[in-house]
């Protein structure tokens, strides 16, 4: 997927007019905060579990070749693949190669971040193959040509009727309008092709280590049928998603569908290990784990290593008030919300992404709800820093901290300056308040300024008491 | 200045810019309800602002230039307090982090940091104090800062303390703890951003149908004010301590004055 970062602003006040898109925010950011404050206050050791999940992920992060290495062995163990990727065309073109050796003419998909990250469905499309996308959501934007706009419900920005239009339009009506009858119509769309399909690829929640398994969990059971119907199953992950063992493994997924969807837990959680044995009843031939990596181990030494702690839970984007204003398709990229302002410039480059880690309050939401802590706003700044440091802060605002700090630091100089302000301020105000004021419309273009009262604190404090 | 047989803690008030230049008003509730509380309040003059602009904007240097200033200016205090979670956050919890590998100027931030208080929290949790006699006319909602309430654990404390003020009736409003949108530089380099969230903070305020918004941070309350007054609601907004000081007796933020200014 091309990277459109750089067009944050523009596209942030698209989605701000966008009715219908505005729309369907409203309804899903409710929903997911509500019903994830309720799970966390239903479960006494909730806060407990996710210092245990830190912790946990740190350690992990401390010994990922071990682990890594050990999972290698226990899926070869168990008769499959590791491969291992190291950027996102690496990636691509193990997964082509087995879809090309099998001679694949139709892929089903499971939810996978992963797949989106290195651009996969383009590049199986390009090669002449039927790329059928199987989670609802993942579907209907599959349908809409757009990519997702959220990690954990892709389709969040669509409203039922933009859907009962494009279904209409893909399989030939009647048009329906319940979702009910939605849902239907897409699983007999989605069941023939499960049968039809060479290849299914989905994502890996957790990678284990002692077993070997890959787990995913999903609410539609699109994804057992995506990995056990076709021949060939491939699982796309990162590197850093392996945890040491099955009951650890348990610790993520108690928080992960508590803190995604506000479930107990999903709906289906599937392990899957190695290929189908002789006994088994059914399952694919082939069973292919590919490890991407694509920047993940440059974070792993640096001042960025919490972030790969990060579960893709959404937790922290269905309680951003920035993202909850713009939506997903404004972040520009695969992973939008906070999560996606801190990966996005570390995988694609700080340059290519500058406002992401500026549109930002710092506010800390996202940081309290976080699964496993990571400390969201503190590394959106350090980004900050990174940009300031590179010269790639825009001039402008270089400078205005240039002379910030040569006046702050000079407590006389200063405070001579907000003297002439306060007075400057109050004099040209109406009625308590300024409504336009041209070097600072950025304020003034949405709210009033209000007009300071004349004389400063300090000012009027020395009058009064007349202290040093 | 008074000597008093028991003489209670020497605090160095943090002038914050905002309302150095915007609100004076507040940092004479703070003095007050300091010295009602039995503090001794000094205004160092030395001082400037915390760093916290630079700070964000990723220009450590120039954050640690201030901080240096405001920790010589305010070490030799028993407490340095200000009408802010969000100045008293940065002093508490960013200025360790900026001299973590800075062996002279790291201890001294570490002290100051323990000695950094928000006036709220500070009158109650470390002064044990009460509203009992103060008075405010008016139905009032409380809105959750979020450097305060994130950084400090700010949330109880002005809540108990609006509760005991004769004739306030409080009303919560919803998604008291949604960032208004402000976030320093952030409103106005993503105006229309800050727009929408000030937007639905505005909206959650006006449904309470309380007549007074309150907080602790003089950024968020400017926000609220200024776009309160750009749709012409009539509700007043006022520092949490002015209220508490008895000292909201004139206009709120953006308000008019109503017969002379
Ligand atoms: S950063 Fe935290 S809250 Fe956000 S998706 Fe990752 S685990 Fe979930």
């Amino acid at each position: 997927m091309e990277i459109r970062s750089k067009e944050f602003k523009e596209r942030a006040v698209f989605a701000i007019h966008d009715a219908s898109l505005q729309q369907a925010l409203g309804k899903a950011r409710g929903g997911f905060v509500g019903k994830r404050a309720q799970q966390a206050a239903e479960l006494p050791e909730f806060e407990q579990l996710r210092e245990e999940a830190k912790n946990t992920k740190n350690h992990i992060l401390d010994n990922l070749d071990h682990y890594l290495e050990r999972y290698e062995a226990a899926v070869t163990a168990a008769g499959g693949h590791v491969h291992w990727a190291r950027d996102a065309e690496e990636a691509r073109k193990i997964i082509l190669d087995i879809c090309k050796r099998v001679d694949a003419k139709t892929v089903t998909k499971g939810k996978s971040m992963v797949s989106e990250e290195i651009g996969l469905n383009e590049a199986l499309i390009e090669h002449g193959m039927e790329v059928v996308e199987t989670d609802l959501g993942e579907y209907i934007i599959q349908l809409a040509h757009e990519p997702p706009s959220h990690i954990i419900a892709p389709a969040v920005h669509k409203t039922k009727d933009q859907v009962s239009d494009l279904f209409e339009a893909a399989h030939g009506g009647p048009r329906k309008t319940e979702v009910a009858d939605l849902v239907n119509e897409a699983r007999r769309v989605l069941r023939d092709k499960y049968f039809r399909a060479d290849v299914g690829i989905t994502g890996g929640n957790f990678l284990v280590a002692e077993t070997g398994s890959s787990i995913i969990v999903t609410n539609e059971g699109n994804g057992d049928l995506t990995q056990t119907l076709a021949k060939v199953h491939i699982v796309t992950s990162g590197i850093e998603r392996v945890v040491p063992t099955l009951d650890d493994a348990t610790l993520f997924l108690r928080l992960l569908a508590r803190s995604a969807t506000g479930q107990e837990t999903e709906t289906y959680t599937t392990i899957s290990t190695g290929p189908r044995r002789a006994e088994d009843l059914d399952g694919p031939e082939e069973y292919h784990v590919v490890l991407v990596d694509n920047g993940r181990s440059k974070m792993l030494g640096g001042r960025f290593k919490d972030m790969l702690r990060c579960i893709r839970c959404g937790a922290c984007m269905n309680h951003c008030p920035v993202y909850g204003a713009v939506g997903g398709h404004a972040y520009g990229w695969v992973y939008p919300g906070p999560m996606g302002s801190v990966l996005t410039p570390l995988i694609k480059g700080l340059d290519n992404a500058y406002d992401l880690p500026n549109a930002c309050t710092l506010n800390g939401r996202c940081a309290s709800v976080c699964p496993v802590k990571i400390p969201l706003p503190d590394l959106l700044r350090e980004l900050r820093h990174m940009q300031h440091q590179q010269d790639i802060t825009p001039v402008m605002q270089r400078r205005a901290l240039k002379v910030w700090r040569y006046v702050a630091t000079r407590p006389k100089l200063y405070h001579a300056l907000e003297q002439v302000g306060a007075r400057f301020l109050s004099a040209i105000a109406k009625n308590g308040s300024i409504r336009r004021l041209p070097l600072a419309s950025g304020w003034t273009d949405v709210r009033d300024l209000p007009a300071p009262a004349g004389r400063t604190f300090l000012e009027l404090w020395q009058g009064k008491r007349g202290q040093k | 200045m008074t000597e008093s047989p028991t003489r209670g803690p020497r605090v160095g008030l943090f002038a914050t810019c905002l309302m150095n230049v915007f609100r004076p008003n507040v940092g004479f509730s703070a003095v007050k309800l300091l010295e009602d509380a039995g503090c001794t309040v000094e205004v160092p003059a030395n001082q400037t602002c915390c760093g916290q602009p630079g700070y964000n904007s990723g220009d450590y240097d120039a954050a640690r230039a201030l901080a240096r200033q405001v920790i010589e200016t305010f070490e030799n205090y028993d407490y340095i307090v200000g009408p802010s979670g969000s100045c008293m956050a940065t002093i508490r919890h960013d200025y360790p982090v900026l001299f973590h590998d800075d062996p002279v100027w790291l201890p001294r931030a570490q002290e100051l940091s323990e000695k950094a208080w928000e006036l709220l929290s500070f009158l109650t949790d470390v002064l044990g104090a009460t509203a009992s006699d103060a008075h405010y006319d008016g139905s009032v909602t409380y809105h959750d800062s979020c450097s305060g309430l994130r950084g400090l654990g700010i949330k109880g404390q002005p809540r108990t303390l609006l509760g005991e003020v004769d004739g306030l009736k409080l009303k919560e409003m919803e998604d008291s703890e949604v960032c208004c949108g402000f976030g320093g530089t952030f409103c106005v380099k993503y105006p229309e951003i800050s727009e929408k969230m000030v937007e639905d903070k505005v909206r959650n305020i006006l449904a309470t149908g309380a007549d007074t918004v309150v907080g602790g941070d003089l950024g968020c309350l400017m926000n609220i004010a200024g776009r309160l007054k750009r749709i012409n609601a009539p509700v007043k907004v006022f520092h949490t301590s002015e209220v508490l000081a008895g000292l909201a007796d004139g206009p709120g933020l953006a308000g008019a004055a109503k017969e002379s200014d």
